[in-house]
């Protein structure tokens, strides 16, 4: 299986391509991609340099431009994709129809992936994706079962890329719009989730309150570590009781079912993380990169590393880790 | 001059008792509606109504003169799922609003509707979907007038533009059953506790700020979206079509309430008072101004007034 490592500027692609990553991710610095995060992200020149040191060493580089164009911004994606094609990337990670068909349709030589925000949980779902657009691999949204996995594996007519570490999305990505609910931003729209220029940190009497667009996401006792407040990561009331109600603050990690993955026919595992530091790509990358090694030598055999294991909940959300939808206990 | 807005119902998502259920749709077949839709949207471990049962009920409200369109699941994970799917797009008689690309395709060629979770946020997009047997497309709920606007202009002949136009929004889906987990119960024995919350489950910040409902695995807005306001614009956008999106209670007097209205034989400001007071939790409309989705407008103008 692949290695597909996340790259939000050009020392944590370096650090991607020099820890055993055999593709690594990207976008431009705006709205046409799903980490559109301040001082992240590539502009030109990076861009050209980036793709050059991981060509180099043999390592490919795809394109994020996975969120959703509305009619005034249209040139914006339309500009992206022609630069894409320009770059000589190994694959366009895109979501929207319409730029899949503008893509499919000027440069029918530039490769496809379904991003996880087109959404599509099922084979008939890539068929169409295969029968519009040509594309070669999609990712699929963090919402299967393992066995529900393997079962799209075995009906796709496309390569298959899951997610394998990071930042857990709790809801069907490409098709959650809680963000915008709170702020008027979500990943499809803006390419942000909970996004930072609607965090609010306040000291009270009750002790250190997260709010985001306003909404109270979570409250902390003195000494407690304060979390980044992602809405579905919040502590809520209902029905009398306060809880995380739809998901702790916690990351996905699927060490532990790298053998039951390889052995559904999964190309490639994704780690998330775009946001993360050179640090987070580096440790993660590592680790990584020894576990699907030793799954591929011996899949028998394997068993997680302890020492892997700690290096992962050192870089999760809240420092704990979950198998999320594809163990079904989650669900 | 435009034409006037039809109105429809859309799919009930909440899990109701049979009984309830049709009794609402008893109801409905009187109901100034032009469309509806129906099917289980949500969770598909909801069966007290079977896929024949959802056929014979189809029957009778097209005998009362209603447009029926069959909506299918929003989150298809299973193949037993798709098997179902496959049901109702071949069902040959009714039309279907797709849900999910899945979906889109197996209608590919047929006419169809794409519901408000098939992404549809662009001209260039409508119009592909428009040439594989798009007939009405529901334009998605996070998006603003002054987009609708735009994509009003541009859309391909033949093709009717559906507006959601009253309900708790539809936010978000996930694997994971967010009201057996309000009971501590896992999905695979989730005891149908969402049969208890007709409207959903209200979930609050901790300083008791009504803010989402939860509904199975699906996550709605608290607030009510309400167009009814909007009404004149909505006229001069020229939207072919008003969905409404059932509640518990009170849907027959929405539904009276907008059709009142849009034939001009109530008044507008009166009907927006009484409409108010029929919402669980209270109204919103601010993605239909461009911000955040929970804002209201309207209430927010009026306030600074005072």
């Amino acid at each position: 299986m692949e290695l597909v490592c996340p790259a939000g500027n050009l020392p944590s692609l370096k650090a991607a391509v020099d820890n055993g990553a055999n593709a690594v991710y990207f976008g431009f610095r705006d709205d046409t991609n799903a980490r559109h995060f301040a001082g992240l992200n590539f502009g030109p020149a990076k861009i050209a340099e980036g793709i050059r040191y991981a060509h180099q060493r043999g390592v490919k580089v795809f394109l994020a431009l996975n969120t959703y164009p509305q009619p005034d911004g249209w040139s914006r994606w339309q500009n992206a994709v022609d630069q894409a094609a320009e770059l000589g990337v190994d694959a366009m990670i895109a979501a929207d129809i319409g730029v899949m068909d503008y893509a499919a349709n000027r440069y029918p030589e530039l490769k496809l992936h379904l991003s996880v925000q087109g959404s599509a949980t099922n084979y008939e779902a890539l068929q169409f994706y295969k029968e519009n657009f040509g594309i070669r691999r999609a990712v699929l949204p963090r919402v299967l079962s393992l066995s529900q996995v393997e079962h799209v594996v075995n009906n796709s007519p496309v390569e298959i890329e899951v997610f394998g570490f990071g930042s857990l999305c709790v809801m069907v990505e490409g098709r959650c719009i809680l963000s915008s609910y709170a702020t008027g931003r979500s990943p499809n729209t803006y390419g942000a989730c909970s996004p930072a220029s609607h965090v609010e940190w306040r000291e009270t009497p009750e002790g250190l309150e997260t709010r985001l667009g306003g909404v109270l996401i979570d409250r902390f006792a003195k000494g407690e570590n304060a979390g980044y407040p992602t809405l579905c990561k919040g502590s809520f009331r209902v029905g009398g009781n306060t809880y995380h109600a739809m998901e702790e603050p916690t990351s996905l990690n699927t060490l532990e079912l790298l053998p039951q993955l390889q052995a559904t026919g999964v190309v490639a595992i994704k780690i998330e993380g775009r946001q993360r530091s050179p640090v987070y790509v580096q440790q993660v990358a590592r680790v990584w990169r020894a576990a699907l090694d030793a799954c591929e030598r011996d899949p028998q055999n394997y068993r997680p590393q302890a020492a892997w294991m700690a290096e992962l909940g050192k870089v999760s959300e809240g420092t704990q880790t979950t198998l999320g939808a594809y163990s079904r206990p989650w669900q | 001059m435009h034409t006037q807005p039809k109105l429809s119902l859309g799919p009930v998502l909440y899990y109701w008792a049979k009984d309830q259920l049709l009794d609402f749709y008893e109801e409905m077949a009187a109901a100034p509606v032009d469309i509806i839709y129906l099917g289980e949207t949500i969770c598909s471990k909801r069966n007290l109504m079977r896929t024949d049962d959802w056929f014979s009920l189809a029957e009778r409200l097209a005998a009362a003169g209603k447009e029926v369109v069959f909506s299918t699941l929003a989150l298809l994970e299973a193949e037993s799922e798709l098997k179902r799917l496959r049901r109702l797009c071949e069902n040959g008689v009714h039309m279907v609003e797709a849900n999910d690309m899945g979906a889109v395709q197996l209608m590919r060629g047929k006419p169809f509707v794409a519901g408000h979770s098939v992404n549809i946020y662009n001209d260039r997009t409508l119009s592909l979907l428009a040439r594989q047997g798009l007939r009405r497309w529901v334009f998605p709920v996070e998006l603003s007038s002054q987009t609708l606007q735009t994509m009003q202009e541009r859309r391909p002949a033949g093709v009717e533009t559906e507006l959601f136009a009253f309900g708790r929004l539809p936010l978000a889906y996930s694997a994971r059953c967010f009201t057996a987990r309000a009971f501590n119960l896992p999905k695979d024995d989730c005891q149908y506790r969402c049969l208890d919350f007709p409207d959903g489950l209200t979930l609050a910040a901790q300083d008791d700020t009504r803010f989402l409902a939860l509904n199975g695995i699906q996550t709605q807005s608290a607030h009510t979206f309400n167009l009814l306001p909007e009404l004149e614009q909505v006229r001069a956008l020229g939207v072919d079509v008003l969905r409404i999106s059932p509640q518990a209670n009170h849907t027959a007097k929405v539904v009276g309430l907008f059709s009142g209205c849009i034939k001009g034989e109530i008044d507008l400001i009166t009907a927006c008072e009484k409409l108010e007071r029929l919402v669980p939790v209270g109204s919103c409309n601010g993605y239909w101004h461009g911000a955040a989705g929970m804002e209201n407008r309207a209430q927010a103008a009026a306030e600074s007034l005072m």
